[in-house]
């Protein structure tokens, strides 16, 4: 099987499976995966027998927090993350909605005073029917997540 | 035990709870009945205004001198050491650091919540680039509450510029919390933003989309003006809806007897002069109460007890 396969790779580190093909650079870029200075391991457009492609992700050394996978949630929902030690998953973390998200994403809103100032952008996250709203906390503005995920 | 508004920031209306807003309103009427010249004795306020207001500055002034502060400040930022390049959060941090609070105006939206972050003292915000200016809002509560002695279940309109106009937007969120029903007269182009409406949908409220301004006036205890800028229309667009939201006093024949008018100021043609003579004429009394109602805002921050 595949996944054992990828996971056997890695001794300490996290595995980000089972992004929609296509979303693995941005979340590469978004959260700063390539900046961490470890071993970066990416593959685009594997096949995978639920999604049809998928893309994957694996970051040697680095165990993603509770909120960074909460936030990954935002544009890869149904995406899988495993936290390794010493070849094991110890971690399978289920991904939720957070309440907030802090320093991803830029304000869509050019004017808002949060980029020009020494603070991180943050944005409040609400779950509606047929799309999850954004509120920045500066500006006020609430914006659809797709707007918010596309910035930059 | 201290009010519950003591040492607090005033950035955004739905921050405040709906007994904040009375209480607001309540030591505004106190304080337009009898004058307090020590509440801000010893205090010492920073009027910051990174872009020129003079109406809401001098308001703000006003206030504080009234209660026996002292101001120190700047008109306009275009001479302040932002236009160097200094940020905002620097700014604040040393001006918090010589005064009691913080009063300010700002180009940019969100600027007051950021001050806040950096500020030693309590930030009151007098307006962030199109989000928030919640003294207009308080003020209109306040006179709102003056004429018609509650702020519960009245029927308040609201004309003209619905989409753009911030005080509008604050204004509904607050009577929303009061069981007050809502008729929106705009142009199309102008409407209620859908995120008020479904704010409105969401707590159970109900509003009506009128077409006319004359159809609502004999339902309703406050008819709330703003101005329709020429510049948001083109000109043929301009011409169709040019006089359907104005106001002539012969209009307001069907009108209740407590039925009042407000505006924000400064109007344009919106509202003929030949309705200043009516009784349902408040817009001027409106702008002096701007006065009492940050009067009011200023001896809660500042005070434990008012
Ligand atoms: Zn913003």
């Amino acid at each position: 099987m595949q996944y054992t396969r990828t996971v056997e790779a890695l001794k300490e580190g996290t595995v980000i499976d089972h992004i929609p093909a296509g979303q693995g650079l941005k979340i590469l870029r978004l959260f700063r995966l390539a900046e961490t200075g470890e071993r970066v391991t990416v593959g685009l457009n594997l096949s995978s027998r639920h999604m049809g492609s998928k893309d994957l992700i694996k970051v040697e050394n680095i165990a993603l927090t509770e909120d960074q996978a909460n936030e990954l949630a935002l544009f890869a929902p149904k995406a899988t993350v495993n936290v390794i030690e010493n070849f094991e998953v110890v971690k399978k973390h289920q991904l939720e909605l957070p309440d907030a998200i802090q320093g991803i994403f830029a304000c869509p809103n050019s004017n808002c005073i949060s980029h020009n100032e020494p603070v991180q952008s943050f944005f409040y996250v609400k779950a509606h029917v047929n799309d999850t709203k954004m509120k920045c906390k500066y500006c006020e503005k609430v914006f659809s997540k797709d707007i918010v995920v596309e910035v930059r | 035990m201290a009010n519950p508004l003591y040492r607090k920031n005033i950035i955004s209306i739905p921050d405040f709870s709906r007994e904040e807003l009375e209480l607001v309103v309540e030591t505004a009427a106190r304080l337009k009945a009898e004058p307090s010249k020590n509440l801000l004795k010893d205090k010492l306020i920073a009027s910051c205004f990174f872009e020129p207001s003079t109406r809401t500055r001098l308001s703000f002034e006003t206030a504080v001198q009234r209660l026996g502060g002292r101001v120190i400040g700047f008109a306009d930022g275009g001479n302040t050491s932002a236009r160097k390049g200094e940020t905002l959060a620097d700014s604040i941090k040393i001006i918090s650091s010589y005064s009691d609070a913080v009063v300010m105006r700002h180009p940019r939206e969100g600027a007051a919540r950021l001050a806040s972050e950096f500020s030693a003292v309590p930030v009151i915000n007098g307006g962030d680039g199109a989000n928030q200016h919640p003294t207009q809002t308080l003020l209109d509560l306040f006179t709102i509450k003056e004429t018609q002695g509650t702020l519960q279940e009245l029927a308040v309109a609201f004309v003209g510029d619905l989409k753009y106009g911030r005080t509008v937007h604050s204004l509904t969120q607050a009577l929303s919390l009061f069981n007050c029903r809502f008729y929106f007269v705009a142009p199309e182009v102008l409407a209620m933003p859908d995120y008020i409406c479904e704010e409105l949908d969401e707590k159970g409220i109900s509003y009506t989309l009128a077409a006319s301004l004359e159809e609502v006036i004999p339902e309703i205890d406050v008819l709330y003006m703003t101005r329709v800028q020429r510049e948001r229309f083109d000109e043929a667009e301009f011409k169709k809806i040019q006089g359907k939201f104005v106001l002539h006093a012969e209009m307001l024949r069907h009108a209740r007897e407590n039925m009042k008018i407000l505006h924000p100021l400064p109007r344009v043609d919106e509202i003929d002069t030949d309705v200043d003579a009516t009784p349902h004429a408040y817009y001027f009394e409106q702008a002096e109460n701007g006065v009492y109602a940050r009067e009011a805002l200023l001896a809660l921050v500042l005070n434990e007890t008012v």
